[in-house]
């Protein structure tokens, strides 16, 4: 089975987001890049099927943020091949415009299974799972906390539901699978195999530059709520407090 | 027991005879004069809960059962005390070498690593430091000092103290006091200091112990070349790792040496200077806690307490276990992020064990000299219900209300 | 314009023979939606043997039910292909999803198939002339996105919660129109197999959309079922700090913090935790944090949104009672 792994970088929250000048888009120079968790788990999850399947695993990722130390753990990782899609901007980069450059460089590359994350904390226009699938036509599933092989061209996943319910859905290959988490925890991979494998490996590169980039919404402006230093103290006697939690919670929507 | 000196170092240094440490030692042809007389494990205060003690998985190696010892607790509940080192009769570097190579072992072999240990292996690769914070906030501490706190590469000059705040004071907000203290003592010493800001990496002893080689190597490359680029005389910490580290390890794999000092040394010997600057009282029982690093392996069991002997109305009381016998708080080595682990095998926190010999003397004050103590040995007064009856204070912030006055509780 | 073309959909989910709270959260929005836009409301029901769920959807001015056996197992698939078929017959202006499993699953598909626009985990959606302006949330709740859709008809996924359910809820039966599947479902390359149940055993914490986390003021194991019956009133779970898990009180898959788990719930209620650092690293990320605490200078009242310096066993039966009273059980 040929299994292409989509990773994609998201800022890294560690640091306070700054917004840029124009207040419609972050400023990239204090941004940290970081690899998707979603997508991490989407890696474990193909690395699962090559350790007991026999899989072999390409993963692909677009050329910004540090992406190079994603690609190169994850061929430390295990995967066989890593590919960087070059030829296009960061900047104004839709989820629409990633699938549609996923689909670019997956053309006249065999993959019988298409793993990535389900979402990604930066999704605005859509989440690339589903949107590449619906470019490529492909069978989908997302929010999958399980993908085993029934047998050469056909998959079984777990699609996950709130409360632990979960529906065990077959789907035939090809296909693309949005994946919330795998089986187990992603796996550690020591830094001494990284630093290895970027002295010993080496990753493809990829022209994707053809490809038009769909515009995505106008973005008005962006807002960073202001977090409170502290919180605010609710007062009177237990059954003042506790009514005026009840209305919080239902303002939030937390209590229908 | 013989003692040694450190290369290069301006002070003579009490140091264990586990001085030569190489990094790629062949770690199983290194244990080979192991006798089995079982004195590691006789003596590891966690050996009781572990699969199997120390001499066992010496001798589980050595017959080429290694994955026995992989696959079971023994690597994890090590917390880097150094008291089997300090004790085994043919000099055998258990803690620097054995455990870090079985823990390198495991990783190696992927086998599952347990989540918080496996966070602030991750967090210290990406961020330099284990608690997962951003380099940015590395100055947050400094806004409360209420005294400048230069930061080098601005103040591009030679400066007598280039200050290596660590980690845990830079970001623990329980921590954070105590680098604030430091601050205010050192400015009103008139000491020339400067911190290095965000280019602050961990100097990675603790990951280093905890097996991940080549996320140490990452940190002694950057750690060096970051040293290398500024002018100082001395090199100042209050983290008895990072001392440890620069004490023992980095010249051993750099063959560089390093002028570093932990507070202790440094005050203690300007007393002088510091002396007619402690003018408030602090009435109080005071007992110290050897901790592992400066303790058993460094022999700087005086200069602490000099320094509280040094503040007026503190009268210093001995734990039993004290000096190069001390019981070990459990955070180093890893175990900072090994909690649950250690927990649910042993049943115990060896802080709780060890606040029951500082309550034992009946004193005000537990004093500390390490980041990592403060929150354990509180942590613990609250789970032994004894939050009322001693608090826990690093010497700098004694030092710090005896020049400033104010309540020490 | 199509006589669709001013309409508002909302897909509307069900599993196991009830209708999702937040469906009817986006039929209230809808309406509003609908009237400025001058559109009709259309609840659109995809299933089997749907028949008694469709009267509760007469906030709605119809109904469009497609009945068919392939659909009553959800596959992204076959749904998507018959929300496809029905939009391209009577494109409507806007097609709302809830952000959850499903919801996500069919709008991505649809955003592409259908070539309309899609902005996800929307907080707020208003009309401005012709413009759609949508307030989604990203990056943890760190950043909102106002987005604009002008004279275009889009998709929206909207957050669970973010809009009240009531305005979605009526009494009397709606117009329901059945039909079957308009196209194929035979031959899908996605089946439905059969649902699982969560498996016996204890709580994943990490799942739960609301945490009571209990701390050292909760004092003795007997006070647990307190904590126990305030999660069951607010639909989630009961978590710990590490003293209590220490003391085997609850089980360490409860324990949240540094060694335990980190958990980022809509909804983190903190009983007598005082907030070390430790404990703050494992809820730093819940969306509304309510700390009890008897000191005033607990830590934990500088992560939370709101605090209550008390003693939480006052608090916990007020809080009880005015729960238990809304459910209609006796206080």
């Amino acid at each position: 089975m040929n299994i292409a792994v989509l990773l994609n970088m998201v800022p890294d929250l560690v640091e306070d987001l700054e917004l840029d000048a124009s207040g419609t888009a972050l400023d990239a120079q204090w941004m940290r890049y970081v690899l998707s968790e979603s997508d991490e788990h989407a890696l474990e999850q193909a690395l699962l099927l090559k350790d007991r399947h026999g899989a072999r695993v390409t993963v692909l990722a677009l050329d910004y943020g540090d992406v190079d130390e994603a690609l190169y753990s994850s061929l430390a990782k295990g995967a066989d091949e890593a590919v960087r899609l070059v030829g296009i901007p960061r900047e104004g980069l839709t989820k629409r415009a990633i699938a549609v450059a996923f689909r670019e460089a997956l053309r006249g590359m065999p993959a019988d299974l298409i793993l990535t994350g389900v979402f990604a904390i930066d999704d605005l226009d859509g989440h690339v799972a589903g949107l590449l699938a619906g470019l490529l036509d492909l069978p989908f599933v997302g929010v999958t906390r399980s993908v085993e092989p029934v047998c050469d061209d056909r998959v079984v996943v777990q699609k996950e539901y709130p409360g632990g319910l979960a529906a065990e859905i077959e789907v035939d290959l090809p296909a693309v699978i949005g994946v919330l988490s795998a089986p187990q925890p992603p796996r550690y991979v020591p830094v001494a195999r990284i630093r290895e494998t970027r002295r010993t490996r080496a990753v493809t590169a990829h022209d994707v530059s053809s490809i038009e980039i769909p515009p995505g919404p106008a973005i008005l402006r962006l807002l960073k709520p202001e977090p409170a230093k502290r919180a605010e103290m609710l007062a009177g006697s237990p059954e003042d407090i506790a009514r005026q939690m009840v209305a919080i919670l239902q303002e939030r929507g937390v209590l229908r | 027991m013989a003692t040694g000196h450190v290369r290069g170092a301006a002070s003579a240094v009490q140091v264990h005879p586990a001085l030569s440490f190489d990094l790629h030692e062949d770690w199983r042809r290194a244990f080979d004069p192991c006798i089995q007389c079982g004195m590691c494990g006789g003596v590891c205060p966690l050996a009781h809960a572990m699969d199997h003690t120390p001499r066992r998985a010496i001798h589980l190696a050595r017959e080429g059962l290694l994955d026995k010892v992989l696959q079971s607790n023994t690597l994890w509940l090590c917390v880097s005390c150094y008291t089997c080192t300090a004790r085994c009769p043919t000099g055998l570097k258990i803690t620097d070498v054995l455990f870090p190579a079985l823990r390198d072992a495991a990783i190696t072999a992927g086998l599952q690593l347990p989540g918080e240990f496996k966070r602030a292996l991750d967090n210290t690769y990406r961020y330099g430091n284990s608690l997962g914070e951003g380099p940015r906030k590395r100055l947050e501490w400094t806004k409360g000092a209420g005294v400048p706190v230069p930061v080098i590469s601005q103040v591009r000059r030679r400066v007598e103290v280039l200050w290596l705040v660590e980690c845990y004071p830079s970001y623990h907000p329980r921590n954070q006091v105590q680098a604030q203290a430091m601050a205010r003592i050192m400015h009103a010493m008139g000491v020339d200091f400067a911190v290095l800001g965000p280019e602050e990496h961990c100097l990675g002893d603790c990951e280093r112990l905890a097996g991940e080689k080549g996320l140490f190597e990452s940190l002694v490359e950057y750690n060096t070349s970051l040293l290398d680029k500024y002018e100082y005389d001395i090199l100042v910490t209050g983290d008895p790792h990072a001392y440890n580290s620069l004490t023992r390890i980095y010249p051993a794999i750099t063959g560089r040496s390093y002028p570093i000092r932990h507070y202790i040394e440094f005050f203690a010997g300007r007393l002088d200077a510091l002396k007619p600057l402690l003018t408030h009282r602090i009435d109080a029982r005071v007992t110290y806690h050897d901790n592992c690093c400066l303790g058993r392996m460094c022999g700087l069991y005086e200069p602490p307490r000099e320094l509280l002997q040094a503040i007026p109305g503190i009268t210093l009381v001995e734990m039993p276990f004290a000096r190069h016998n001390a019981l070990c708080c459990g955070g180093g080595g890893g175990g900072m992020w090994l909690d649950t682990v250690i927990w649910q095998a042993a049943g115990e926190r060896l802080s709780d064990r060890r606040i029951g010999h500082a309550l034992a003397t009946g004193a005000d004050i537990l004093a500390v000299s390490c980041p990592f103590e403060t929150p354990r040995f509180e942590d613990s007064l609250k789970s032994t219900g004894h939050e009322d009856t001693m608090v826990v204070r690093d010497i700098l912030e004694l030092l710090d209300r005896s020049m400033q006055g104010g309540t020490v509780a | 314009m199509n006589q669709s073309g001013r309409d508002v959909w909302v897909y509307v989910e069900h599993l196991r023979g009830a209708v999702a709270e937040h469906t009817y959260e986006l039929l209230g929005k809808g309406r509003e939606l609908a009237g400025a836009l001058g559109g009709r409301l259309v609840a659109i029901f995809l299933g089997e043997g749907v028949h008694p769920l469709t009267d509760t959807l007469g906030a709605a001015d119809s109904v469009l039910c497609v009945e068919d056996a392939a659909l009553a197992g959800f596959t992204p698939q076959a749904h998507a292909s018959v929300l496809r078929s029905l939009a391209e017959q009577q494109p409507p202006r806007l097609l709302l999803f809830g952000a959850t499993s499903m919801g996500m699953d069919l709008a991505s598909l649809l955003s592409t198939t259908l070539r309309m626009p899609l902005v996800v985990n929307c907080r707020d959606i208003c009309v401005e002339d012709h413009r759609i302006i949508a307030t989604n949330q990203m990056c943890g709740g760190k950043l909102l996105c106002q987005a604009e859709i002008a004279d275009a008809p889009a998709i929206f996924t909207v957050l669970p919660g973010a809009f009240p359910a009531a305005q979605g809820k009526s009494d009397h039966p709606p117009a329901v129109q059945r039909i079957a599947t308009p196209v194929p479902l035979e031959g899908l390359r996605t089946r439905f197999v059969r649902l699982l149940e969560p498996a016996a055993g204890d709580v994943d914490i990490t799942k739960a959309p609301v945490l009571v986390a209990v701390g050292r003021g909760i004092q003795r194991q007997d006070n647990l079922a307190l904590a126990e019956e305030l999660a069951g009133l607010l639909g989630g779970a009961v978590c710990a700090s590490r003293p209590v898990i220490d003391q085997g009180w609850l089980p360490v898959t409860r324990q949240v913090g540094k060694s335990g788990m980190i958990v980022k719930p809509r909804f983190y209620l903190a009983l007598g935790i005082s907030g070390a650092s430790e404990h703050i690293e494992g809820m730093k990320g819940s969306e509304l944090v309510v700390a009890i605490n008897s000191d005033p200078k607990a830590p934990i009242f500088e992560v939370a949104d709101y605090g209550v310096v008390a003693d939480m066993f006052d608090i916990i039966p007020a809080l009880l009672g005015v729960l238990r009273a809304r459910k209609g059980l006796a206080a």
